[in-house]
């Protein structure tokens, strides 16, 4: 809302910090803070490196996600015995290279984090508004929704929304989104409910200021910092739970290289094969971890209530 | 603490509706014809069909469809396995005590080992352990249990051979179920061996299951304490020379305890969820598996039958939760 040109404050902002110099200094302290913690650095950077990954995967990786090599099936990683330098990771039981995948994988990790999260963070909100700022009967009926959904584990009401919208890797992202969106929505009305009883919030009310504004442009800003500890951890949630959904076999389906997926596809090699269930699991507890440490550092440097002292 | 109580059980009432909704409706949401999903038949003659649309209510209208369903279940009729033929609630009970045993094995090792980790971590703050420990934590809150178990797998039972891959006991011995819990019936059944068979079938599963709850109450434990040794009271004990084990144990733990009561609590609710995955791993033969087993055989009065179920276990754990949190902090008991 805050313009870079623009040259009076903005009266709607509560504070008056309305300037760019201001929000400059604000965003500076905040990365003062999260820079001290270095867990969360070490989680920013794994996190930059998967994103580069998953742009530049067609370079990086030595061969495409699908391609087969019929004389190297379950091919063993170079260092072992029996494996070639040409496939570093091994290959899986068709002869695709484990690196390749792997590196292509990344792909649909992200690509499910950020649409699960965009998708839940945009529903869960617009309802936490709608709920927050109306009250009543309104609110009644979203918030008892929500308790529904939060009253089932999960995984179980993504399986069961799969169930009805059929497998796949974009009914995964719907059901999970769906499934994660109620923690957007209790966290936007509790802070709705808060910045609704502000002053600011009051005088912009007698200012003349219309339903739509006063939603978006004078409480929302304000409900910021938890819903971003939130979005973090919902990111994480995510790849877990659509892991999971892929190696339920209700996930992204054969051949796409999605982690979850590898691992169901990888199972029943086990025991002979331990490279082909490690390496894809590895990748997913590494994703997750790292999002969970910049969650950590964000939650500290965010919310110093939450700080863990 | 009365009023607590009724204001928490008015929460669930609704909620429990809109759980049987979702129930529901599921079956009529799926692409195919409801009538022959719930029924499980094939080569359904035109007579046959009219006779299932009538045994199931779908000529009559769809609230009084809901209406005779929730009257069904409130009078603890969830429906008939189209696989097994047994009344769900029949085949729920048999199969829920391997998931409690399972769940009351991970939590318990989650807490055994969490707590104390969470205290030493606390007290020694900064120090290698305490660093050390939130690290694995952390690690294990981020951990795909799915794939832990695998890795468990190929590790304990491929390698070196120490742990069966799956299934409660070998199947070598046999006894009647008794009370539901392999390590009970086997003790009862006086059989050599049978119990060591059916701890050591619990060892990887329980590890699974009792990792995340493990890394969760390891971090609770320690800010709670963190918290707490930063209180005045506690720097008051310590005034008075009281020996540090006193105050740490004593005057610390009991009220950093609180929260991770709670913590605990909402861990088990969550452990349904991991059960499934656990018990899909190690082919647990639990209520996780069943409901799996169910969605993919299209086995859908089971599905129906067990999601209430399952929202039901977990509602009340957390009331329970609830409950308890308010019993062991009065400043929650006389808000009311």
């Amino acid at each position: 809302m805050t313009d870079a040109t623009a040259p009076v404050p903005d009266p709607m902002t509560p504070r008056g910090t309305s300037s760019w110099a201001a929000r400059r200094k604000v965003l500076g302290e905040f990365w003062f803070t999260f820079r001290q913690n270095r867990g969360a650095v070490v989680g920013l950077v794994i996190f930059a490196i998967l994103v580069l990954m998953a742009i530049f995967a067609p370079l990086i990786a030595p061969y495409s996600y699908e391609q087969q090599f019929r004389s190297n099936f379950l091919t063993p990683p170079a260092w072992e015995e029996g494996g070639v330098p040409q496939f570093l990771l091994g290959t899986d039981a068709v002869g695709r290279d484990m690196l390749s995948r792997l590196i292509y994988g990344a792909q649909y990790s992200l690509l499910i984090g950020v649409v699960v999260v965009s998708l839940s963070l945009l529903g869960g909100v617009l309802l936490g508004l709608i709920a927050g700022y109306f009250g009543g009967k309104t609110d009644v009926v979203i918030m008892r929704v929500m308790d529904v959904i939060l009253s089932f584990p999960s995984i179980i009401l993504a399986l069961v929304l799969v169930a009805i919208l059929g497998p796949g890797l974009v009914n995964a992202m719907i059901a999970i989104a769906i499934v994660l969106q109620p923690h957007f929505a209790r966290l936007t009305r509790a802070a709705v409910k808060v910045e609704k009883a502000k002053d600011y919030v009051t005088s912009a009310k007698v200012a003349g200021a219309g339903h739509l504004r006063q939603i978006f442009v004078t409480i929302l800003p304000n409900t910021f910092s938890p819903l971003i500890v939130q979005a973090t951890l919902s990111f994480s949630t995510a790849v877990l739970e659509a892991a999971a959904l892929g190696f339920l076999t209700v996930g992204a389906q054969p051949p796409t290289p999605e982690w979850g997926t590898m691992l169901a596809d990888a199972r029943e090699f086990m025991l002979s094969a331990w490279w082909v269930v490690t390496f894809p699991g590895l990748a997913i507890l590494i994703t997750v971890f790292a999002v969970n440490l910049v969650g950590d550092g964000l939650r500290d440097a965010l919310d110093p209530r939450l700080k863990r002292s | 603490m009365l009023r607590f109580l009724v204001s928490r059980l008015a929460l669930i009432v609704p909620t429990f509706f809109g759980i049987t909704v979702v129930a529901f409706l599921f079956p009529r949401l799926l692409r195919g014809d409801p009538v022959l999903l719930l029924a499980g038949e094939r080569g359904v003659t035109p007579e046959r069909y009219e006779q299932l649309v009538h045994q199931f209510g779908f000529d009559r209208p769809l609230v009084i469809q809901y209406l005779d369903y929730v009257w069904g279940l409130l009078g603890g009729d969830f429906g008939t396995s189209i696989a097994t033929k047994n009344p769900v609630l029949y085949d729920f009970f048999s199969l829920f005590p391997a998931t409690l045993e399972l769940s009351f094995f991970a939590i318990a090792f989650a807490i055994i080992i969490g707590i104390p980790a969470g205290i030493i971590a606390a007290v020694r703050r900064g120090s290698l352990f305490d660093q050390a420990a939130m690290g694995v934590a952390l690690v294990g809150y981020s951990m795909p249990i799915f794939w832990w178990g695998l890795l468990l797998v190929v590790v304990f039972s491929g390698m070196l051979g120490w742990t069966p891959i799956d299934g409660r006991i070998n199947v070598r011995y046999f006894f009647d179920s008794v009370t539901g819990f392999m390590t009970i019936d086997a003790l009862i059944s006086g059989q050599r061996g049978a119990f060591s068979d059916a701890v050591r079938h619990l060892i990887l599963p329980t590890i699974v299951l009792g990792t995340i709850p493990l890394a969760v109450i390891a971090r609770q434990t320690r800010s709670a304490m963190l918290e707490v040794l930063g209180e005045d009271y506690v720097r008051t004990a310590r005034a008075k020379g009281l020996p540090p084990r006193r105050v740490i144990g004593i005057h610390a733990l009991r009220n950093a305890l609180i929260p991770v009561v709670t913590t605990i609590g909402l861990q088990t609710g969550l452990l349904m969820g991991g059960a499934i995955l656990t018990e899909h791993v190690f082919s647990w033969p639990g209520i996780g598996k069943w409901l799996l087993d169910s969605i993919s055989s299209r086995d859908y009065p089971v599905v129906q039958g067990s999601l209430i179920i399952i929202a039901l276990i977990v509602m009340l754990v957390n009331l329970l939760v609830d409950v308890l949190y308010g019993l062991i902090n009065p400043g929650i008991r006389h808000r009311g």
